[in-house]
């Protein structure tokens, strides 16, 4: 095959020229779900000027129970990068893990960008043989390669989990990331600052903590995690680890800096065992070493009936905000934060990253509260997985965490749905009322942008 | 060394030192990295030292090859290599693998080092290499006058010196202006496929290098 003769247009040297970039007209949408009929990758019509702008145009049917949860594209602005530059690669595969199931499916979107082709499947076996890994979650092109993170190892209940790499021209596995883990054994997100050779990675639990819900005796037991490692990229090697105290439990996703010259970056601490409040920590550096500190605590909240809690909180008595995800927009300006129990979503000011403003909060669904949208009335589940386009002015996200999960928390009706909120570049967001996208009795989870959006891409410069 | 030989040696180290994968994008990437022009410019003598190691490495293979095989041997065998490394990359295309950008004085000259060799950046020089009159020992070729070893040397170490000193030029001057004017939004309306114009530039090389051994030179 011939190479392309112009760089790919959706790579970007920087955030600031990303920004720039045209607005998404498609969106991929990942469709788990329970009921023995297969997962799917929804394509959801984002072009305002088209007759079915906000629905459902396309599903690419993939495995049953197959948990369809986090996905990625094979290139994106990382291959841009200075010591390894590879422009003419095309940002045209989405490499979708199976979380249970562990295959991975490569999708091809460049012939219709509404009409995924599956072209290769990975089979569990082959994931597992090659990577020595099981549960794949999280997708990153990077400056080598593809970099995926796993829950768990083959043929061990407990760890290690950890990132195994995938060649980024045919999707073979090349295997093992890590070098030096210490005592790494938890996993979960991964991201890195490519601009100081560091990776960061953070815990989540062990495939059976959460497979069947989440287990309360383990989390009774502060098994799950509450850490994040810190590791030299060059040498794949662990170098410091951030524990922010048994208290808090299950530290997920990781939002570094877009700007690579920034050394810090935000990551969520889903419970504190002592209150069932979230956090959100910043991470930075600190001379030659690595420091973490909490910016923003997010409380618990009374319901007005508590009969209406589900079993799983009926003892507590309380709504935990349960925030399971955040993301960063690329200018590093605002964090937009999941409350998923609260049913809240939270826009924070972090251009100082130790001293967040808090300035703006939309409200949709919540256990017991089932807020409406003005398009849908009470909706089940709450804000979830969230993404942001690149410009910073349309944000999107879906109510659906993980399947076992949503039934433990949302039991009466977890149907999932996907929503757009307009944000005021001086902060402040509102939903539009115009904008539900229902997906019937199957679940929404993480979207992706056509083109790249503010989760996708790596920048090496400023 | 004749003129065009001059002109050979210096147009390739023109046409090496614009390919960003060659090192003005690094330098640059750590300018804008440490937030400081002088960064830029530091990167550029490591740089300059790996390219000029890469290409010293063919150069004395070649002279070594000259003592051992027949100039037309050697010859055909350049051209085969040239050519087929050229369409191998045409339609392969793989990059050398390196993560890091906190990079020292080692580090940059191992990392030049690497690119200029896995790109064939020595490779290239091959047709003016065989054009040397070190050769002429060998082929009979009478019309070179003898040569001693000594002038052998001196001639082949200012070949790499001379087309090191015109990529260190141009790396350093596409660099500077890079990071001081363009900025890089070049990149995305300018960066036109070099890995593949440089492949059909060892194709080239190839072809050449055969008409040399044909027809003489």
């Amino acid at each position: 095959m011939l190479q392309q003769w112009k760089p790919d247009p959706t790579f970007y040297p920087s955030p600031k020229m990303a920004i720039e970039a045209p607005a998404e007209e498609v969106a991929y949408v990942a469709a788990p779900r329970d009921d023995g009929k297969p997962d799917a990758m929804c394509v959801v019509d984002l072009n305002e000027a088209s007759d079915t702008y906000g629905q459902i145009v396309n599903r690419l049917e993939l495995g049953v129970r197959d948990e369809i949860h986090h996905f990625g594209w094979n290139a994106c602005s990382a291959a841009l990068c200075p010591y390894a530059p590879h422009p003419y690669v095309e940002r045209r595969y989405l490499v979708v893990p199976a979380l249970r199931g562990s295959h991975i499916y490569i999708l091809d979107v460049k012939e219709n960008p509404k009409a995924p082709k599956l072209v290769r499947t990975l089979t569990a076996d082959e994931v597992e043989d090659r990577s020595g890994y099981t549960r794949p979650h999280t997708v990153h092109c990077g400056p080598e390669g593809i970099y995926i993170s796993a829950l768990g190892s083959v043929g061990s209940e407990e760890g290690p989990g950890g990132i195994f790499l995938m060649d980024h021209y045919n999707f073979n596995i090349l295997g093992q990331w890590e070098v030096e883990r210490a005592s790494q054994s938890l996993s979960y997100d991964f991201w890195w600052h490519l601009g100081y050779d560091i990776a960061v990675t953070s815990e989540w639990g062990y495939p059976a903590m959460i497979e069947d819900g989440v287990s309360l005796e383990d989390l009774g037991e502060r098994k799950f995690g509450h850490k994040i490692h810190i590791w030299d990229i060059r040498h794949r090697k662990n170098i410091q680890t951030l524990d922010l105290g048994d208290d808090y439990q299950m530290i997920l996703e990781l939002r570094p800096a877009h700007d690579p010259t920034k050394a810090y970056g935000f990551v969520n601490a889903v419970l504190n065992m002592n209150d069932l409040s979230s956090s959100i920590w910043t991470w930075y550096k600190d001379g030659d070493d690595w420091g973490i500190k909490k910016i923003i605590d997010i409380p618990a909240q009374v319901p007005e009936n508590p009969d209406d809690l589900p079993p799983a909180l009926k003892d507590i008595g309380m709504i935990p905000p349960l925030v399971t995800d955040h993301i960063l927009s690329l200018d590093d300006r605002f964090l937009y934060i999941s409350c998923w129990g609260t049913g809240e979503l939270l826009q924070y000011d972090v251009s100082d990253p130790f001293n967040p403003k808090h300035t703006g909060t939309l409200e949709i669904g919540g256990i017991t509260k089932s807020h409406p949208h003005p398009a849908a009335g009470p909706v089940g589940g709450g804000p979830q997985m969230v993404e942001l386009s690149r410009d910073g002015k349309r944000l999107y996200f879906t109510n659906s965490l993980y399947v076992a999960w949503d039934n433990q928390f949302y039991p009466d009706n977890a149907n999932g749905w996907m929503v757009k909120a307009d944000v005021n570049p001086d902060g402040g967001l509102e939903l539009d009322p115009d904008f539900f996208v229902g997906f019937g009795d199957s679940r929404a989870h993480q979207i992706r942008l056509q083109g790249g959006d503010s989760s996708s891409d790596t920048f090496c410069y400023s | 060394m004749d003129t065009l030989s001059w002109v050979g040696y210096i147009s390739l180290g023109v046409f090496h030192g614009i390919n960003p994968g060659m090192g003005w994008l690094f330098a640059v990437a750590l300018g804008m990295q440490e937030k400081r022009r002088s960064a830029v410019i530091g990167a550029l003598f490591p740089m300059a030292l790996g390219h000029a190691i890469s290409i010293g490495v063919v150069v004395l293979i070649i002279v070594l090859a000259q003592q051992q095989i027949s100039e037309n041997v050697l010859g055909i065998a350049c051209a085969v290599v040239l050519f087929g490394f050229g369409l191998y990359k045409l339609f392969r295309a793989r990059h050398p693998k390196w993560v890091g950008m906190r990079v020292n004085f080692k580090d940059l000259t191992i990392w030049s080092f690497l690119m200029a060799s896995a790109h064939g950046a020595g490779l290239m020089l091959a047709p003016l290499l065989l054009r040397m009159p070190a050769s002429a020992a060998h082929s009979g070729h009478m019309h070179h006058a003898p040569t001693s070893m000594t002038d052998s040397a001196a001639m082949l170490l200012s070949a790499v010196g001379v087309h090191t000193l015109s990529f260190f030029v141009v790396t350093g001057v596409v660099a500077v202006v890079v990071y001081e004017v363009v900025g890089l939004a070049l990149l995305r309306k300018a960066w036109f496929n070099l890995d593949m114009l440089w492949s059909i530039a060892l194709m080239i090389a190839g072809v050449v290098t055969a008409g040399m051994i044909f027809w003489g030179h």
